[in-house]
């Protein structure tokens, strides 16, 4: 018996819906739904029932955000003093130590570029350990697995607001302003931070599945990361230190193929609003440059290449992770 | 009629490591190497199950059916083959799996109803008659980590069923919470078929499927045996797969030396020759063929039933005049017939003894020595078929003021008592 000869002939086409290996619940659809179980992942159907279970990711979240903070009875301004303590001691350590170079609200540069890694770093950890933290789930409801990975990122996402709320006080309360001008990429560079460690999340949550270890792993790697990224240092010291050594141009490339690197970068530009600061505690004044004087337009093409390349990286992370989701149940 | 779930040569390979390296540090050491041997959870499944049935599926522990309902979930791939779901689905493989135990039960229903597929809209919708189902109205703000398992249990359940799913997969778990929230579970379960919704049950245990399925497929080793009403499925199922026939490695007593003997005993049912197994209500007869050196004048005849989980079931009187024969030299015989086993399902094994009228000499016994099988058309469940008279009457005018309202029932209505006694 075949269902194509069972359906009542209707102006409508079926509604198929090949998933990989999952069956998905396609809330308000009527009865002529047909759900297909296989060993084959479809990108596609993965990237449509992402979308249709938007809701449900975003329940994740809350319920993440929830467990979070429902025990402590500061909850969320508690998350607020934070990143506000952090900011805090940065601007009384780098005021004292930080003094001999003379950059002038060093806080609020090291802050700028901390907002996108801390995002980064948050959402990466977190989600290394998710699905197999949450095997109780995974082993027993047939939803897209993807999902609490990406809660991860949303859980991730709401720290950096709350993040971004404490530096805005802080540049009220220094009377600092931010380069307007720079501001408008953020968007752009925000959603190609997104979708990066979206991807990444999606494929780490997955592989530690099989690789426990990968949770330590991540660990090292991220810290790796940090200090391969222009965020306590400047973009400015790396090129001018590169710049007289012909025979290590390659390293700069290398150096700027890191997609964290345009994205801090275009932070730091439009936040902490300057690209060079005049050293007035030494004399001669001495210019340094902390970011390349590029304008928008270079940012914004940066930024437009990373996220590019974050999408393609994402859609190769749901591939990756439709392989690997088939025994998730078995392996847990 | 239009299929629910069409299996399609479904087949699912699980690998069983001998060692298992679950971290990279782990594979690098062992040159990435892990022997495994190849385990088919299941092999060549083939199975249409229709749109508003109730389909049963039985198999003992890791036959692979729980494998196959989680590949109709989507929670596990197959390894080759396709599987087409018409409508919405919903399994309960366990309740409150998706539960936070940090989180209350409020918000439990809109993240566990999310995950069976239901929008916010629709879970705030069906909001209060879920916590009105659970029984959990006082409760429903307090955290899940707090709540009993029967609490537990039974906002999982509720949540379930209010998903409406048009195909509920059901993994055993209709055995939760009070006798009362049972009743309760079941009769959604009837409001689901008579809704016209499939429901595929799995289990290991016959009773549930046998009430409750329209069909069902017994499996064994990841392959399908039969699929057919639940009746034969479940005679099919304790033929097959727990091994019905001789009994071996029984036990015998009796004293060396002994005057008489008991040889081959052997049970007969009514349907003998036509069928292995025997319906209720039919007729068996055992004969114990027995030697004797000398004859034996007062001779008692006995006969045990014990049921497949070793409960006596039946052991005839000792002293009954009519167990008492004379038995001669050279032996012969012996008969005894139950002109009717009321019985339900199961494996039942006699056994069969002779001993002197005094009881002080045991002359040979035989501890389960055979077995007979029972297999139940119909769709009572329990140990025997009790006849049962039902019927109505209408309460006498007079009384009708202070009778509590009885229907119909096993039991005879109080009203009907208390108008003998007057």
């Amino acid at each position: 018996m075949s269902l194509s000869v069972d359906e009542p002939a209707s102006a409508e086409p079926e509604r198929t819906s090949t998933i990989g290996g999952s069956t998905r619940f396609v809330p308000g659809q009527s009865n002529d739904q047909i759900t297909v179980v296989n060993g084959k992942v479809q990108l596609g159907q993965r990237l449509r029932d992402l979308w249709i279970n938007r809701e449900l990711l975003g329940l994740l979240t809350r319920s993440e955000l929830k467990v979070k903070y429902k025990n402590s009875v500061l909850g969320y301004l508690w998350s607020m003093l934070n990143p506000a303590l952090v900011l805090a001691i940065y601007y009384f350590v780098f005021k004292i130590i930080n003094g001999r170079n003379g950059q002038p609200n060093f806080a609020i540069w090291l802050f700028a570029g901390l907002l996108v890694y801390n995002l980064f770093n948050a959402a990466a950890m977190g989600a290394t350990s998710v699905v197999v933290g949450k095997a109780g789930i995974v082993k027993k409801v047939a939803f897209p697995r993807e999902l609490l990975a990406l809660s991860v990122v949303g859980v991730a996402m709401v720290m950096f607001a709350i993040q971004v709320g404490v530096l805005v006080l802080a540049m009220l309360l220094f009377g600092l302003a931010p380069d307007w001008t720079f501001v408008a990429v953020l968007p752009l560079s925000l959603v190609a931070l997104i979708v990066f460690t979206g991807a990444l999340s999606i494929f780490l949550s997955a592989i530690n599945v099989y690789l426990r270890d990968t949770q330590h792993l991540t660990e090292v790697l991220l810290m790796a990361w940090f200090w391969g990224t222009p965020i306590v240092y400047s973009f400015g010291l790396v090129s001018s230190h590169l710049a007289n050594k012909p025979g290590l141009l390659w390293l700069k490339y290398l150096y700027l193929c890191n997609p964290l690197t345009p994205i801090v970068m275009t932070f730091q530009r439009a936040i902490y609003g300057v690209s060079q600061f005049t050293n007035t505690t030494v004399t001669p004044h001495t210019i340094t440059h902390v970011l390349p004087s590029w304008g928008v337009g270079t940012y914004a093409e940066l930024n437009g290449v990373v996220l590019a390349a974050s999408i393609v990286l994402f859609l190769l992370a749901l591939v990756v992770f439709g392989r690997l989701e088939g025994n998730f149940a078995e392996e847990l | 009629m239009a299929v629910a779930i069409e299996v399609r040569d479904i087949s699912k390979q699980f690998r069983l490591y001998n060692e298992k390296h679950t971290s990279l540090k782990e594979r690098v050491i062992h040159g990435g190497k892990m022997p495994f041997t190849p385990f088919w959870a299941l092999r060549d499944v083939n199975v249409d199950i229709n749109q508003g049935e109730t389909f049963g599926i039985l198999g003992r522990n890791g036959c692979g059916k729980s494998t196959l309902l989680k590949c109709i979930a989507g929670i596990i791939k197959p390894t080759s083959g396709e599987i087409r779901v018409r409508g919405s689905l919903a399994a309960m493989l366990e309740l409150g799996a998706g539960f936070q135990p940090d989180l209350s039960g409020r918000d439990n229903i809109f993240l566990n109803g999310s995950l069976l597929g239901l929008s916010r809209a629709e879970i705030e919708k069906r909001f209060d008659d879920i916590v009105a189902f659970a029984e959990l109205e006082a409760f429903i703000d307090n955290q899940v980590k707090f709540y009993s398992s029967g609490m537990y249990v039974r906002l999982g359940f509720a949540v379930a069923v209010n998903v409406e799913p048009d195909v509920l997969l059901v993994d055993e778990v209709l055995a939760v919470g009070d006798a009362a929230f049972q009743r309760k579970c079941l009769d959604h379960v009837k409001k689901f078929q008579r809704e016209g919704r499939t429901i595929v049950v799995v289990s290991h245990g016959s009773d549930a499927i046998r009430q409750n399925c329209g069909r069902a497929m017994v499996m064994n080793h990841g392959q399908v045996i039969t699929v057919d009403d639940p009746g034969e499925a479940i005679r099919v199922y304790m033929a097959d797969l727990l091994g019905v026939g001789t009994m071996e490695g029984s036990e015998s007593g009796g004293v060396e030396g002994n005057v008489l003997a008991i040889g081959t005993v052997q049970a007969e049912h009514g349907g003998s020759g036509a069928r292995v197994h025997m319906y209720p209500g039919e007729s068996l007869t055992v004969t114990a063929d027995v030697d004797s050196l000398a004859a034996v004048p007062k001779a008692m005849a006995t006969i045990a039933i014990h049921d497949d989980k070793n409960e006596l079931v039946f052991a005839s009187d000792p002293d009954d005049p009519a167990c008492e024969m004379e038995i001669p030299a050279g032996g012969g015989i012996v008969r005894f017939f139950f002109p009717e086993v009321p019985l339900l399902d199961g494996t039942y094994s006699v056994s069969v003894g002779v001993r002197s009228d005094t009881d002080t000499a045991i002359f040979d016994w035989k501890d389960q020595v055979t077995r007979f099988e029972v297999a139940n058309p119909g769709r009572a469940t329990g140990r025997v078929r009790l006849p049962v008279d039902v019927s109505f009457r209408l309460r006498s005018a007079s009384h009708s003021g202070e009778v509590p309202a009885v229907g119909a029932g096993l039991f005879p209505p109080l009203a009907g008592w208390e108008e003998n006694a007057s």
